[in-house]
């Protein structure tokens, strides 16, 4: 039944996408220069079934009616109430249907939201929005119905992977589709802005909060997937270069040019070409990283279960959107004649810019050179951390003194003199540095680059930040906020970096092992059974030997009954100055167990710089009236 | 006196300069070669029977005094590329170690370009 | 729109790249060392499992036509399936002759096992910690190199040895 109305509602809204199209083709022709109302209750009624079906495949996974094959393969009647809820997106078809929610409230919301801009534009954005809701809409009905129904009713159902059932695991996929799925609209509305000739300040205003909202939850889902990643992976890490990881940060990249790209068109009526090529380039970015993730050519830890029709069909529609984009970029690109001052702000957006794309080009030939090797030469190779690391860290130093000197710099042209501010910061930040070099331990030529560079960043933004707290200027802090956690992110990753203690042995119960400064102590094992699993859980007497504290730490190795799974639990013991992170594994056929203690300095701080970026970004959402 | 006291700072600076790890080679390795039997693990991360005998190897080899760079051609010899994180600087790998700067220079010239036909355009 | 060579340029980056994408598609993902075949092992020497003084090395295998060098284990389960076609290769033919190497394994256990499923092997080498595997380039169980009498590996077979790939050792070594 549920699988009917599922389905039902799912036709309901490509009937009414088809609508829509056909009402707003027609409506651009009249003369009239207000939009018909009756688009506005399509896309109402759009919404809400769109809505609902969602809703309708939430109380399949509640009422664990596994009559529906996705709920079957997904849930379990055993399943706490708000993991049943999380199974809905945490599977490949209930997340394309997500995909579709966002794309169709986007849609409207972008409609109600716009009401003082141009007619046609408005739209020719729903034309192009509906027309990548059709293309979704046909491959979930062909492809990856979530509402395909099974028969027999199968009495229980398959899915209570323990790994997946963690709260951020739970957020995370919702917070990153509002990034990747949330740029649908500014690549429908460039499109639009093309074939309407709109374009400009007004263009850039029509989309300028849009681009930041789908930046604030792409960041914030990217950092709670390296947070739950940290604590639950159980390797201590949280970036991997892995091509999952890879697929988020490739709109990322472009996201944050746009966004200060933006800037400009607005203030000045430049970079309008660029601008549009941003907005179509971040979501098909985000439909090649779908792509990369569901079709199983890449391997990596993060995968969906795979299967190659689903490759060709997103593949085929990656296709169609780039060559109409191109197309239609083609046809209607004028040159610009471009009136840039190297000493101003517009040239330093150009260069992050600049550098974004740098990144974007770094990572994505990362991904895919693997790929393109296979195909044209069957070798295989791996490319990991230390290539991305390698190739990028470097030029993060340059970009980190230009992020705090760029927003120095007037609109249009500025004055020669260096201030004292910048040259007082450097030196301070070179002090710093050497301190941390000379009391703590020494590091490589790069590492005291980057601590230099990031030290200036920070502590010029502070100075920043006490220069600007008037209310005059209030409308500045969002973005020093944002930038200052740039900084703080990269000198806590880099100290945490250089300064951690990471140890790899083998140890029977009673063993003690000794490093430099500290003994652990493998005290005993004792096994719990739990509601659905079994563990064996590790009694370590961790002693500081220099300063004579004791930590107690209690790594897990869960054995799991259904499905069958062994995971492998972390201990972290998160402090102010730094996290402890002890994991047990048995060695097979013997005795030993493999243990992995690490000592990560200001592991913590890692978050909150992260955390400080987003969270300046959605200050400047909510400030946005203010603006000059 | 104060360019004195900034050519100091920095004496004393390269002077202290060494490039020195914390970290031990062992670990470095162990996170340069991949699981070949885990979806995307490596060794270091890895709680598989195969990672766990790969570091024994490792080890042996360390000890025997062989370089990482020599522990790296000899696992590449067993198991292809692929067991490396790290491509290696061959002629199969060489656009994408060079590729990305390359980009990199050509948008500092297209900035360089744009500036340059901006001065030209005020001029006229 | 004008045709002009920055956009064709443009055109035939993208057909290349989504046809890249589409052949890569049908790519098989997972990896196996399937490389080495065409390179030589290298030399190695395993003591006999009920003897420590006894060894094999690389120099006696160039004694027969066509060594077959199988790793195997008693906890091993794929292990017991394959047996049988190992047996019959070393009756089958006198060209082909089987090294086994007992991996990781306890020699009671590796013993009763050979006695239960019978014997094939003229050697059998014991490899207690794994690492003379990785010389080579082992990294599962049951795993089997075919090598001629100038030590090139001719043929890998990851995982147990199945019907096609029995036919296929024989013809091999006709």
């Amino acid at each position: 039944m549920l699988s009917n109305i599922g389905i039902g509602l799912i036709i309901s809204v490509l009937i009414l996408s088809f609508l829509t199209i056909y009402s707003a083709s027609l409506d651009l022709e009249t003369s009239s220069q207000t939009i018909k109302k009756s688009i506005y209750k399509l896309s109402l009624f759009q919404t809400t079934f769109t809505i609902l079906s969602f809703l309708t495949l939430i109380i399949g996974f509640l009422n664990s009616d596994f009559s529906l094959v996705n709920v079957y393969e997904n849930s379990h009647t055993e399943k706490p109430f708000f993991y049943k809820i999380a199974g809905t997106w945490g599977n490949h078809e209930g997340s394309l249907l997500l995909w579709i929610n966002i794309l169709v409230i986007f849609s409207y919301l972008f409609l109600v939201f716009n009401h003082t801009h141009a007619k046609k534009f408005r739209l020719y954005t729903l034309i192009f929005q509906n027309i990548l809701i059709l293309g979704f809409l046909f491959f979930l009905l062909l492809n990856s119905n979530p509402f395909s129904p099974i028969y027999p009713t199968p009495p229980e159902g398959l899915g209570l992977n323990p790994i997946l059932q963690d709260p951020a695991l739970a957020i995370h996929p919702p917070l990153l589709y509002v990034g990747f799925v949330g740029c649908s609209i500014y690549f429908s509305a460039a499109m639009a802005s093309l074939l309407s000739n709109y374009g400009g300040k007004l263009f850039a205003q029509s989309i300028k909060t849009w681009v930041k909202i789908s930046w604030c939850f792409q960041t914030l889902g990217i950092i709670v997937g390296s947070i739950w990643a940290y604590y639950e992976l159980g390797w201590g890490g949280f970036w991997f270069w892995d091509p999952v990881e890879n697929a988020s940060l490739l709109p990322w990249f472009a996201i944050t040019a746009l966004m200060h790209s933006l800037i400009v068109l607005e203030k000045r009526n430049t970079l309008y070409p660029w601008v549009i090529i941003l907005c179509l380039s971040t979501f098909i970015l985000s439909v090649i990283g779908t792509f990369l993730v569901r079709s199983g050519i890449l391997n990596s830890v993060h995968t969906f279960a795979s299967d190659p029709s689903r490759g060709v069909y997103i593949l085929l529609f990656l296709s169609l959107m780039i060559f109409s984009a191109l197309t239609i970029f083609f046809m209607k690109h004028k040159k610009e004649n471009y009136n840039f001052n190297l000493k101003s702000k517009e040239t330093f957006i150009l260069a992050n810019n600049w550098f974004m794309a740098f990144f974007l080009v770094t990572v994505l030939i990362g991904i895919l050179y693997p790929i393109f090797l296979d195909v044209l030469t069957n070798t295989k190779i791996s490319v990991g951390p230390p290539f991305f690391n390698i190739v990028i860290i470097p030029l993060v130093v340059p970009f980190m003194i230009l992020m705090a000197i760029g927003p120095k710099f007037n609109w249009i042209k500025s004055q020669n003199k260096i201030s004292y501010k910048i040259i007082f910061s450097i030196l301070c930040a070179i002090g710093i540095n050497l301190f941390i070099f000379y009391f703590f331990g020494e590091y490589s030529l790069l590492s005291n680059l980057i601590f230099i560079a990031a030290i200036f960043l920070i502590l010029h933004s502070f100075l920043d930040i006490k220069k600007n707290i008037s209310k005059k200027n209030r409308y500045k802090l969002p973005r020093i906020i944002s930038h200052l956690g740039f900084g703080l992110l990269v000198f806590f990753i880099g100290i945490n970096h250089q300064f951690s203690l990471e140890e790899d042995f083998n140890l029977k119960v009673g063993e003690i092992k000794k490093t430099d400064n500290y003994e652990i102590n493998f005290q005993d094992i004792k096994i719990k059974e739990s509601k659905n699993y079994k563990a064996v859980i590790g009694n370590f007497k961790l002693t500081n030997l220099k300063k004579n504290l004791v930590e107690y730490l209690e790594p897990e190795i869960r054995i799991y009954s259904n499905p069958e799974t062994l995971t492998y639990e972390a201990a972290i013991k998160t402090k102010i100055t730094s996290d402890f992170y002890l994991t047990m594994s048995n060695v097979s056929r013997s005795d030993y167990y493999n243990i992995k203690f690490q000592k990560k300095p200001f592991m913590v701080w890692i978050w909150v710089s992260a955390l400080m970026i987003t969270f300046g970004g959605f200050m400047q959402l909510s400030l946005k009236k203010n603006e000059d | 006196m104060k360019i004195k006291k900034i050519f100091f700072i920095f004496y004393l600076f390269f002077s202290l300069l060494q490039a020195s790890e914390n970290k031990t080679e062992l670990l470095e390795i162990y996170k340069n070669l991949r699981c070949l039997v885990c979806q995307g693990q490596s060794i270091a991360d890895s709680n598989s029977d195969f990672a766990a005998t790969v570091k024994l190897v490792v080890q042996d080899l360390l000890q025997e005094g062989k370089t990482k760079d020599e522990i790296y051609v000899f696992l590449i010899s067993k198991y292809g590329e692929w067991i490396v994180y790290r491509p290696t600087f061959n002629k199969n790998n060489l656009l994408l170690w060079t590729l990305p700067y390359f980009i990199f220079i050509v948008g500092g010239l297209i900035i360089f370009y744009i500036i340059r036909k901006s001065k030209n355009n005020r001029a006229n | 729109m004008k045709i002009n060579i920055s956009k064709i340029i443009i055109f035939s980056f993208v057909i290349f790249f989504l046809f890249v994408f589409w052949q890569g598609l049908k790519k098989n993902n997972s990896y196996d060392t399937k490389n080495l075949i065409g390179s030589k092992i290298s030399s190695f020497q395993l003591p006999d499992i009920n003897n420590n003084e006894q060894y094999i090395s690389e120099e006696k295998l160039k004694k027969n036509k066509y060594t077959l060098i199988n790793f195997f284990a008693s906890w091993c389960a794929p292990c017991r399936v394959e047996h049988k076609y190992l047996l019959s290769l070393s009756r089958k033919s006198k060209k082909i002759k089987i090294i086994g190497v007992n991996f990781k394994d306890k020699k009671n256990n590796a013993i009763s096992f050979l006695e239960e499923l019978g014997n094939p092997y003229y050697f059998v080498g014991k490899d207690l910690d794994g690492k003379a595997s990785i010389l080579f380039g082992i990294y599962g169980i049951p795993e089997s190199i075919l090598v001629d009498n100038e030590l090139t590996i001719i043929k890998k077979i990851v995982g147990p040895i199945d019907q096609s790939q029995y036919e296929e050792i024989l013809k091999l070594i006709k």
